[in-house]
């Protein structure tokens, strides 16, 4: 599977296997690019401040500021301190989560029962790819999901319903400080975020043709 | 030299002083905790005084941080119409089991608030349930306010301004009980409403009305921090909170047999982990 009409210059291009963990660190104007490569499936997402990870993407923040729980181009993504992480740029999806979190080991045995301990889950990709920075469980917040559907009924009820999402399908996003970002291409068998059949994603880092940096912005 | 005209001060001398601040003991406040919490003149019908754990007024743009025991019942009530209660619960013991908002909404399948609710930490376990609820307008997804948005909307957002920032006061708190800002994750808060539309717009809906009270069951041991500041999502150009009542009283935990516990499969699976934790423990 290829993805064309990356923008700009590659600064580093990783397929991220089925249920495994990715993490990079974004530039302020580069462009991180996710690409559900094979249709459905959904992308639990973090992102920091790179030089002051306690500033760390706000769920709430993010909802409350754009007055809408589904993300598509333009949104931005707030921090804890209402400052803005990352813009949205392109989206071919239509829409994201921001409400649903990760799923965890310790959820999952609520969601499903006990039988699912044994799985594979995000949490246990965030922690583990979040060590590597120095990061911890106390730095785990609600998530973004990208490629995930999760509509809220007039009632209140919500849920994990089939993907809307489609092979290649991505979303561009612009770093607007120094970030750090953390992946964990979700591994969770028992609901439709990924046609419970987990498969690959690709993050892409590229410098916006005609960045700041360059000075031909 | 002094004037020689000049009075002495009541309070230019170490007795004096002393004498003057003494002589406050016994005033009251509007907004202020009533300790010993038994001294409570209003215990709620069925409770006994000497059960009171915790009771007071938190004043709009205040805070308040209490550790409860398993089995208390916390009581919020919007005196005005226009308290909103902003609340993190860590497990008290061990901070890094908290509050899970998207846990709270995803697990129960539902994203609105109200009786019968289970506020679950991240660890698959109960840290409090929702027992009473006369308000029903409440809400889990938008969080607090910050510095940076009170500044921008009232001009000022810091702790003891006249705006104070809902995530400044939560610093304080959580500050207070050994806590740092990266353990302060989502908050939900209740008596001001946000409903979602289909295409995911946020609604803000205001409260119920004044009186409006909900009751939370600690499941857990658990260290609660409390900010009494306007919602977020609330349109007023002004600065708009009113006093909050809080009232803890001794209680016991939801156990097998009690509706809330079947009430759902996934909430039985919360209580059942919850009592495993504490079995394991030796506390319960």
């Amino acid at each position: 599977m290829t993805v064309t009409a990356l923008p700009g210059r590659v600064v580093s291009d990783e397929t991220v296997p089925a249920r495994a963990a990715w993490s990079g660190f974004v530039r302020r104007g580069q462009l991180l690019t996710v690409t559900d490569l094979y249709g459905n499936q959904a992308a639990d997402f973090l992102v920091y401040d790179a030089h002051d990870t306690s500033v760390r993407y706000s769920a709430p923040d993010t909802v409350q500021a754009q007055g809408n729980v589904f993300l598509t181009t333009g949104s931005v993504l707030l921090s804890n301190e209402h400052t803005p992480l990352m813009t949205v740029v392109d989206d071919t999806c239509g829409r994201h989560d921001t409400l649903g979190g990760a799923c965890s080991k310790e959820s999952n045995t609520l969601r499903y029962g006990h039988h699912t301990w044994s799985q594979h889950a995000c949490v246990e990709n965030f922690l583990s790819e979040g060590a590597r920075h120095g990061l911890g469980k106390r730095d785990l917040v609600s998530n973004i999901n990208w490629f995930m559907n999760v509509p809220v009924e007039k009632d209140g009820t919500l849920g994990i319903v089939d993907g809307i999402s489609a092979p290649g399908l991505k979303v561009v996003l612009r770093a607007e400080t120094d970030v750090l970002a953390l992946l964990s291409n979700c591994p969770q068998i028992n609901n439709p975020c990924n046609g419970f059949d987990p498969t690959a994603v690709r993050m892409t880092i590229t410098d916006a043709a005609g960045s700041e940096e360059d000075g031909t912005r | 030299m002094g004037t020689p005209s000049a009075p002495p001060s009541a309070t230019a001398s170490t007795h004096g002083a002393r004498q003057h601040a003494r002589a406050q003991d016994g005033t009251t406040a509007d907004a202020m905790p009533v300790v010993p919490a038994s001294d409570w003149p209003e215990p709620p019908e069925g409770v006994a005084a000497g059960d009171v754990v915790w009771a007071g007024t938190v004043a709009g743009g205040g805070y308040t941080h209490k550790v409860l025991a398993r089995g208390t019942e916390l009581r919020l009530t919007d005196l005005t119409g226009d308290a909103c209660a902003h609340l993190l619960l860590h497990s008290a013991d061990r901070p890094w089991e908290r509050l899970n908002t998207a846990d709270t909404v995803k697990v129960l399948w539902n994203a609105y608030l109200g009786k019968g609710h289970l506020l679950l930490s991240d660890q698959g376990r109960v840290l409090a349930s929702v027992t009473e609820d006369t308000s029903g307008r409440h809400d889990a997804l938008t969080g607090t306010s910050t510095l940076a948005r009170n500044t921008a909307r009232y001009g000022d957002g810091t702790p003891q301004s006249a705006s104070p920032a809902g995530r400044e006061l939560f610093k304080l708190a959580a500050l207070k009980n050994g806590l740092a800002p990266r353990d302060l994750p989502p908050s939900v808060s209740f008596f001001q409403g946000v409903r979602i539309a289909e295409d995911g717009t946020t609604e803000f809906i205001g409260s119920a009305d004044a009186g409006a009270s909900v009751t939370l069951r600690a499941e857990q041991d658990v260290t609660v921090l409390l900010a009494n500041v306007p919602h977020p999502l609330d349109p007023r150009p002004e600065y708009t909170c009113g006093n909050l009542r809080v009232l803890a009283y001794r209680s016991r935990p939801t156990a097998p047999g009690d509706a809330l516990w079947d009430a759902a499969p996934e909430g039985r699976r919360a209580f059942l982990n919850t009592v495993d934790h504490l079995t394991a423990r030796g506390l319960a």
